[in-house]
């Protein structure tokens, strides 16, 4: 029964344990008070970088299943968009409420003033409609512009890394390599490279037959 | 009655620092039961041109004019190389200490690691006995100093002072350590000496992050000569009553409270005086976000974030930033006409 229902539904477990692995390390860190001299840049941080992840596996999913054919990959795809989501939340909430205490004039000072913080509050904005519509119901209420609406979820990850990219100090090292991930995964889904996704997609097929 | 020129007067919030180390030793003679008569001559400089003040009044009024020393400079007591007194715990602002821990466990220094809690580990076991500090340039008497040497020569007091570090978060440190002004004179810079430049100690074996060819090592960083001439720069080689860590730039570092923290360079091996302006480490890395001065300034933010507030470690709250970090009665002098703007 239990081996059965793993069987089936083993990706949804693993997205939920990724969604939620992110938030209940924050929380040991903190149970043992090792969220370091600085924690509130601390909690911003480790709610921010998780974002960033569960969003780029989120725009991984499409790609997964059309040039590899992992199937799979579909049924978590909104879960991991709404973990990042979720997390982008937070980073946010922690950013106004807990550093600036709603203070808003300082905010408001903040994100007009430099770019990163605005990057990141439109990366957050671009993402709250598609939570709001991720349901069924809305699916089918929007029909084909439900499709078009939730390309934004390219934007946001393009925001993201950008947002990510100004604040480092010197060393943009990694998140270019972030960039380079949410670019490519961007240039897997233009229409140029589906003859290669097929391609590749047939290729995968039949090494899995052959395998069985 | 002896003349003072104006320029051997300290201003007063050297004389507020200079208090703090006094009220200090005020109440530690108090609790030893020592007069204050016998405190104020315990306090004054080895030289001892200072006119005598009841030790009482000093300690209690921090707003009294200061007090002249034949040196011209902030006198701060002979300290021996024992652990200093932190009675008061706090600055001359009135804020406490950052604890012990924060100060040696959250660092930044890049040439151990990047991530801030991962420096003291890395860190941990870095030798600097021996160690030797050569100091040359455009001077009459270039040196090598013996680290011990230096301590010996030219002593070691407390100073409370505030860093600021560009990201944003602040610490308030009790140093132990020098005037940089007693090494420099010591070498005599030459007319031609306009600025100081500093070099870290460069060997990627004993410094993992050095192997990274991201920055060009060796860190180096830069003043001019009148910011390191004044009384406030000091070089450290001790905190909170102990020898230096690694973590902390042992066994010699920079402070110059009124600039961001990177401008304080750890680990110096080199002290050239030097006729054009040195390109620091970090100018090097991003030109157009980190400037020569690198002054705290609440008014001229980052390129990409707000330098307007600021959060104390330790502390919950944001607190606005000080220009030139609180300590902008004893040097804004320093930059008096210049664009600020401009020289960021």
């Amino acid at each position: 029964m239990m081996a059965h229902w793993l069987r089936r539904n083993w990706p949804l477990l693993a997205a939920h344990v990724g969604g939620w692995y992110p938030l209940a390390s924050l929380l040991l860190d903190a149970a043992r008070q090792r969220l370091t001299a600085n924690p509130i840049q601390y909690i911003t941080l480790h709610t921010g970088k998780p974002a960033l992840v569960l969003l780029v596996l989120c725009l991984a999913c499409t790609p997964a299943d059309h040039f590899f054919a992992v199937r799979p990959a579909l049924r978590v795809r909104k879960l991991l968009g709404l973990y990042a989501f979720g997390y982008a939340t937070l980073h946010f909430f922690i950013f106004a409420v807990i550093d600036y205490g709603l203070d808003v004039s300082q905010i408001m000072n903040i994100v007009a003033k430099k770019p990163y913080a605005l990057v990141g509050f439109s990366a957050l904005l671009a993402l709250l409609p598609l939570a709001l519509t991720s349901t069924r119901g809305w699916q089918r209420r929007l029909g084909s512009k439900w499709k078009q609406l939730h390309r934004l979820v390219y934007v946001a990850g393009l925001l993201a890394v950008v947002h990510y990219i100004w604040l480092v100090k010197s060393d943009v090292r990694q998140p270019l390599l972030w960039a380079a991930a949410v670019g490519a995964l961007l240039l897997l889904r233009l229409r140029a490279a589906s003859p290669l996704a097929a391609a590749t997609r047939t290729w995968v097929r039949r090494q899995l037959t052959r395998v069985q | 009655m002896q003349k003072i020129r104006s320029s051997e007067i300290t201003s007063a919030a050297e004389y507020v620092a200079y208090q703090r180390t006094l009220s200090r030793r005020g109440l530690l003679g108090a609790l030893a039961g020592v007069a204050g008569g016998v405190l104020a001559a315990a306090c004054a400089p080895a030289s001892g041109a200072v006119d005598a003040q009841p030790a009482a009044t000093m300690a209690a009024d921090p707003t009294m004019a200061p007090v002249p020393t034949s040196a011209g400079t902030v006198a701060a007591p002979a300290i021996a190389a024992t652990p200093a007194s932190v009675a008061a715990n706090a600055d001359e602002l009135g804020d406490s200490f950052t604890e012990r821990a924060s100060v040696t466990g959250y660092n930044n220094y890049y040439e151990f690691s990047t991530d801030k809690e991962g420096v003291a580990p890395a860190a941990a076991g870095f030798a600097v006995d021996p160690w030797t500090v050569q100091v040359g340039g455009l001077v009459n008497k270039p040196a090598t100093f013996d680290i011990g040497q230096l301590r010996r020569q030219f002593g070691e007091e407390e100073r409370v002072y505030r860093l600021r570090c560009v990201e944003a978060w602040s610490m308030v440190i009790p140093w132990q350590g020098f005037q940089l002004s007693k090494l420099l004179e010591a070498v005599e810079p030459q007319g031609a000496a306009k600025y100081v430049r500093f070099e870290t100690l460069l060997d990627p074996a004993r410094m993992p992050g050095q192997q990274q060819a991201w920055y060009s090592w060796p860190y180096v960083e830069g003043l001019r000569l009148d910011e390191a001439m004044h009384s406030l720069t000091l070089l450290a080689t001790g905190l909170y009553g102990s020898a230096l860590l690694p973590q902390n730039g042992a066994p010699l570092r920079l402070v110059t409270p009124w600039k961001y923290g990177f401008k304080s360079i750890k680990a110096i091996v080199k002290i050239d005086l030097v006729a054009e302006q040195p390109t620091s480490l970090w100018m090097a890395a991003a030109p157009n976000e980190y400037g020569f001065y690198a002054n705290v300034n609440p008014q001229v933010d980052h390129p990409r974030w707000s330098q307007a507030s600021e959060r104390r470690i330790g502390e919950f709250s944001r607190r606005p930033t000080l220009p030139f970090n609180g300590y902008a009665d004893a040097v804004a002098g320093l930059y008096a006409g210049m664009d600020l703007q401009a020289n960021f």
